[in-house]
């Protein structure tokens, strides 16, 4: 459009730039009037665009936009927004008895939703999308009620606010199995035979005469945590070995394993990167769940 | 107009264009790249950032040699649904030692600009293994051999020196020590002492002191111990607790 009309045009005719390759000539179309102006207009926008919002760097920071608009201050309106909206359920939710949330049509309603959503988010990744854990892998089932340290509210609050064995949480749960064939704190024989009398208190297939022999060296190792009669002790997340659930497997193989190199599941506590009142939204769904005490 | 009708001379001379062609686009990048490097507010001041160890540094070149930031981005942006799945949107600060950062552009797997301390040890032996153990929706590839691949530090003052070379204020102290630091870190029986003076709470303000852990439950030290070290660690260092967000930046 700003090239300079060299060949004056006939009337009716098309001229040319005036430029020439090999005999080959351009033809000087102007540019459509349309098209021009929204050119003009884009400038003109983008020049008020760079006022509008931060944009041209001076020396010690960048101009701040008439509009004062951010994505920092945008984010926390949206905090804001929902907090308002959920703000006096969350409260309320904080407030509230663990054992009393469940006698509250209102706070049962958000505690389930909200707790599955973070269930989903947080949770799923270990214990499945259905609460089903991963079984043979260690990642416990929370849909029966077998619990290794309590299926209370208190319990599960606990167990999520702080965790199990970690090392971020000094309030975490903790016990630790000795392994008691890695150490050598019991030999191949008794490792044998106590794996023979735990077969036995499942009530699976075992040899009689080894179980025999391993019931005084459960009693005399193993009592201490999983009680004599091996039910377990949920103080120190000792598991009942008398039921069929099991955690790491319950067959010879699995057992022997877990016998011989000690088990040492971890939990992240949950106090840093969940509020209190999702902690007691999920703790609440998970207690729904089925296995609830 | 006259002057318009000069650019003949421009577009019959190769070099003079190519000149002045370079000379317009660099007007772009003296506008959007170099005030990055001088403006006080680029990098926010926060408490609690450290460079990475040495171990934890060899776990990032796994992470980059692997190419997981193909379908992983580790920057959470500012908006409430990334806050909530994620946590605190990513600032600026938790990359100023990532030499090149490790944003992405792709989450077909999550972010994890905050995936340290978020799983187990044993929960990312299990995933990486076979992530479809744990989670059976997965589409990650099974990283199962790098358990196999045991890892000596036989390059990683190298390493480290390279990252000093761009800017990461390791001490002489650190380089000097890098292999020791490595071996350490893996190693729970091992004396960490020197290590958590370098790199720990005392050393760092506002720090936390390093993950000491046999990462990968095994007794050799390999490429898993080293990512799942850095894994982590991720997002775990700044003290949120002392951070006031700045509005105006």
């Amino acid at each position: 459009m700003c090239a300079k009309q060299v060949t004056k045009a006939a009337p009716g005719q098309v001229e040319t730039t005036g430029h020439s390759w090999d005999g080959i000539e351009e033809y000087n179309n102007p540019l459509p009037r349309w098209w021009v102006w929204i050119l003009y207009l884009c400038i003109i926008w983008g020049v008020g665009y760079t006022v509008a919002y931060p944009a041209w760097p001076l020396i010690t920071g960048a101009t701040q936009g008439v509009l004062g608009q951010d994505s920092r201050i945008d984010v926390n309106a949206e905090y804001a927004e929902w907090d308002a909206k959920n703000g006096p359920i969350k409260e309320k939710l904080i407030a509230t008895d663990l054992n009393a949330i469940k006698d509250d049509p209102e706070l049962v309603a958000y505690a389930e939703r909200a707790g599955a959503a973070v269930f989903r988010t947080n949770c799923a990744q270990c214990h499945g999308a259905g609460a089903a854990g991963v079984q043979q892998l260690g990642y416990p089932n929370l849909l029966d009620d077998d619990w290794l340290w309590g299926g209370t509210m208190e319990d599960i609050h606990l167990t999520v606010t702080h965790g199990i064995r970690n090392t971020t949480d000094a309030d975490a749960r903790y016990s630790e199995m000795p392994k008691w064939g890695v150490d050598e704190l019991l030999d191949a024989t008794q490792i044998g035979d106590v794996v023979e009398y735990v077969l036995k208190l499942s009530g699976q297939d075992h040899d009689a005469a080894k179980a025999e022999a391993g019931m005084t060296v459960f009693v005399e190792n193993c009592a201490a945590c999983h009680t004599e009669a091996g039910t377990g002790d949920r103080v120190q997340g000792a598991p009942n070995l008398t039921d069929a659930v099991w955690l790491y497997g319950g067959s010879r193989e699995a057992i022997q394993q877990t016998v011989f190199y000690a088990r040492f599941g971890v939990m992240p506590n949950w106090n840093q990167r969940l509020k209190e009142d999702e902690i007691r939204a999920v703790s609440y769904y998970v207690h729904s769940l089925g296995g609830g005490e | 107009m006259a002057f318009l009708d000069k650019h003949k001379a421009i577009e019959t001379h190769a070099t003079l264009l190519m000149v002045l062609a370079f000379l317009v686009v660099t007007v772009g990048g003296l506008v959007q790249i170099v005030p990055l490097f001088y403006l006080d507010n680029v990098i926010e001041k926060v408490d609690g950032m450290r460079p990475y160890t040495p171990l934890e540094l060899a776990g990032r070149d796994v992470y980059i040699r692997e190419g997981c930031y193909v379908c992983h981005s580790q920057m959470i942006r500012p908006m409430r649904d990334e806050g909530v799945r994620y946590g605190h949107y990513s600032l600026a600060a938790e990359s100023m030692y990532d030499h090149p950062f490790q944003w992405g552009s792709k989450r077909t797997g999550p972010d994890l600009a905050r995936v340290g301390g978020r799983y187990s040890d044993e929960w990312h032996q299990d995933h990486f293994a076979n992530a479809k153990s744990v989670v059976p929706e997965s589409v990650m590839p099974p990283y199962g051999f790098l358990f196999n691949r045991v890892i000596d530090g036989k390059y990683i003052q190298d390493v480290v020196k390279t990252h000093r070379m761009v800017g990461v204020p390791y001490t002489d102290d650190m380089v000097a020590n890098a292999l020791a630091d490595f071996t350490a870190q893996a190693d729970p029986l091992a004396d960490s002492a020197g290590l958590q003076e370098r790199y720990g709470a005392a050393a760092i303000k506002g720090g936390k002191d390093v993950n000491v852990r046999n990462f990968d439950g095994q007794p050799e030290l390999t490429e898993a111990d080293a990512l799942i070290a850095y894994i982590q660690v991720l997002g775990t260092m700044v003290d949120f607790e002392t951070f006031t967000p700045d509005p105006a930046r």
